[in-house]
């Protein structure tokens, strides 16, 4: 029987809990935790999704782009040695490429060791989480790993100290300041131009003694390149028909696969990448490689000019670095353009728009009574209940003493009058006389009027018997 | 790499075989009795096991799924004793959770996921030893898995990982010629139509030799598709014997 009831026990199923209210609860006594918020980025409308594709269809892109065009390039370097900045459009990268010693691999005693990381931080993009190893960050490391570091590009035999103890092991850093599409190539190029400005510590073997010197003592000598390899990215939509040259965040939303092809302007090929679920035929992959390495050699050519400019403008002594190379973007003068105005004859057009002029309306010189218990003081200013308006009409109609006030009513009623004719083009048949200024006042007496209509159909009736 | 001849004179590689030959391709459907497909593939000496769940109800989170299809879940692992030094980590390194992407990439391309709404389909693929040419393996070893637990696909996806030395292609890479420096391609193919699932090439090479790479990876992925559509015909017709 016992047994019985705790097999009975056992299979009554656990409910599971709702997540939703256990978030608040905090069901263990325990330090106060910090709460990681994460945001989740704003998903796209369906709209927008096809007016996109539409537009694509068209061969027509959101910023106006041709669709082998690339957006605006901007190559500037930090003050240290290494530091490079890489600004895509809208899309912006830094990267940062630093040096140690360190013991080498078994495997290749006598090679240095390269060491690249992508770091995708909230900072670039509420869609980035703050943990690591994310799948766009794994896709992002390992093309840029391949992309460099299968393709040889330096020399890592130069990079031994001592075979088999010590040698330099070079970390390219990356960070994702700004997405907007195409993170990718714009790493590429920053973790290449980086690794081109960086200079490492000269270092001198005498036998068993390695001297290191700092950069005081020794110049620091920079790394030796092959080539630079750069990554071109593809997007395919509407399974494969339509391609685009370096997507900008929405198009890569919409997107259907990426092929990411790297290339040095040599024309050797680096690296082919397919991602996305597309099935690609042998002929696209054909022509986004010789699209590839136009780009390629016009996006060297812009790397080769910055680190130029850079050379020259640190040999000149002048200011460089990342603050610098930064736009101002600030207004420092207010300047408005001075428009001629002509002062010839400017007494006698004054004097003629004086005659022109109506004479000043007159002031009211001390208050008004127009009736007892009323007083007015300054002008225009008009009893605002419509309803005793009539009342106080009629009793003017009657003789008065203040002329003005007198003028002031006839006019007043000229307006009512002017207001009257409007107002007989609506349905009313009645005239009311209202507030010549307030047309919403006209509604309020028109419902009044409603008003008196009533009990003057009441006095009609009244009347008739 | 001084002393390895990755090519003779007389066109011998190093294991003896021809530039376009294939290693011997042995394989076996229905391995395990529990899971709903399952399949293990030699390929010379790289041997892969590959099993497949599915489709059923996605498990964890739930917001996870598509309304229209079904999501296709791959995991890519290394047996600790497939490499000639012990692996350290068999799991979570980036080497295999980019395995794990290309994978699953390569069948949400390949199978009919519009078949199965908002439902999963595990598949998970082990590296037993491992001789060059792991995408390619895991790749032929998870379509004999799939076809195996039944779930319906395009066409076969057969991959392969062809080499360019000395202005001459060769299929089939083995572990030596991939560790000499040799441009590898590896690509998944969808025979029939010609359809590129996942192109990836390492080191560099010339873009003129592209077209003759990829045309001599194809010509391979053709002549494995073969070798696979036997192994499943056969496998069914001793299903169908067994049952009379």
């Amino acid at each position: 029987m016992a047994a019985g009831k705790q097999r009975r026990a056992q299979t009554v199923p656990e409910l599971p809990r709702p997540q939703h209210l256990l978030r608040g609860l905090r069901l263990t006594a325990g330090p106060p935790q910090p709460e990681i918020h994460t945001m989740k980025e704003t998903p796209l409308s369906a709209c927008e999704r096809d007016f996109i594709l539409k537009a694509i269809e068209e061969k027509k892109r959101l910023d106006g782009r041709q669709t082998y065009d690339y957006r605006k390039i901007k190559i500037s370097f930090g003050t240290d040695y290494g530091c490079c900045f890489v600004d895509l459009g809208q899309t912006r990268v830094m990267a940062q490429v630093s040096c140690e010693l360190v013991a080498p691999k078994e495997s290749r005693p006598n090679e240095g060791i390269m060491f690249f990381n992508i770091e995708l931080s909230p900072l670039a993009s509420p869609a980035f989480e703050q943990g690591r190893q994310s799948e766009l960050s794994v896709k992002l490391n390992r093309q840029l790993e391949r992309c460099l570091r299968n393709s040889k590009c330096i020399d890592t035999e130069s990079l031994c100290v001592v075979s088999g103890e010590k040698v330099w092991q070079i970390r390219v850093d990356v960070h994702m300041l700004n997405n907007d599409g195409n993170l990718m190539d714009a790493s590429s190029i920053a973790a290449i131009a980086a690794l081109c400005h960086f200079r490492r510590p000269d270092v001198a073997v005498q036998g068993e003694e390695v001297t290191v010197y700092s950069p005081e003592e020794r110049d620091p000598i920079p790394l030796s390149i092959y080539h630079m390899p750069i990554s071109v990215s593809f997007s395919f939509f509407q399974q494969g028909t339509y391609l685009l040259v370096d997507p900008c965040e929405r198009e890569e939303r919409v997107m259907d696969g990426l092929l990411m092809i790297a290339m040095n302007k040599h024309r050797e090929i680096c690296s082919i990448q397919s991602s996305g679920g597309i099935m690609l035929l042998k002929e696209q992959v054909m022509r986004c490689s010789k699209i590839a390495s136009v780009k390629v050699s016009e996006i060297t050519e812009l790397i080769s000019k910055a680190l130029m400019n850079d050379k020259t403008a640190r040999k000149a002594g002048g200011r460089c670095g990342f603050a610098e190379s930064m736009p101002q973007e600030r207004i420092t003068a207010l300047k408005v353009d001075e428009t001629p105005v002509e002062t010839a004859d400017v007494t006698e057009k004054a004097s003629g728009i004086i005659k022109e002029a109506e004479a000043p309306p007159p002031t009211a010189p001390s208050p008004v009574v127009p009736v007892p218990g009323v007083g007015q003081v300054g002008l225009g200013l008009q009893n605002t209940w419509g309803v005793e308006e009539e009342e106080e009409l009629e009793e003017f109609s009657s003789g008065d003493d203040v002329e003005e006030v007198t003028k002031m009513e006839e006019d007043e009623r000229k307006n009512t009058k002017d207001d009257v004719v409007e107002i007989l083009d609506s349905e009313e048949e009645e005239v009311v006389i209202l507030h010549p200024e307030k047309p919403q006042k006209a509604e309020n007496v028109k419902s009044s009027f409603h008003q008196k209509g009533a009990p003057s159909s009441k006095k009609k009736t009244k009347q008739k018997p | 790499m001084a002393g390895l001849e990755l090519l003779s004179d007389q066109g011998y590689r190093l294991d003896g075989r021809k530039a376009t030959e294939l290693r011997k391709v042995q394989a076996r459907m229905g391995v395990f009795a529990q899971a709903d497909g399952s399949a293990y593939l030699e390929q010379g000496n790289t041997k892969a096991l590959a099993v497949v769940y599915g489709p059923h109800e996605i498990r964890g989170a739930r917001s996870r799924a598509l309304h229209d299809r079904a999501i296709i879940n791959c995991q890519y692992s290394m047996a600790t004793f497939s490499t000639a030094e012990r692996k350290r980590r068999p799991h979570g390194d980036r080497k295999s959770t980019e395995m794990s992407l290309h994978l699953k990439q390569t069948f949400e391309a390949a199978v009919l996921t519009q078949l199965y709404p908002r439902s999963q389909i595990d598949i998970y693929v082990k590296i037993l030893q491992s001789d060059g040419g792991n995408y390619s393996v895991c790749v032929n070893a998870a379509t004999l898995a799939v076809i195996d637990a039944g779930i319906p696909m395009r066409d076969y996806v057969c991959a392969c990982t062809v080499g360019f030395v000395d202005e001459t292609s060769l299929a089939d890479l083995c572990y030596a010629e991939e560790s000499g420096g040799v441009s590898s391609l590896a690509l998944a193919l969808l025979p029939r139509g010609g359809q590129i699932a996942l192109v990836q090439m390492d080191a560099r090479l010339h873009q003129d030799h592209l077209d003759t790479l990829i045309e001599a990876a194809m010509t391979a992925c053709k002549g494995v598709s073969k070798v696979l559509d036997q192994v499943v015909r056969q496998h069914l017709q001793e299903g169908s014997t067994l049952r009379e």
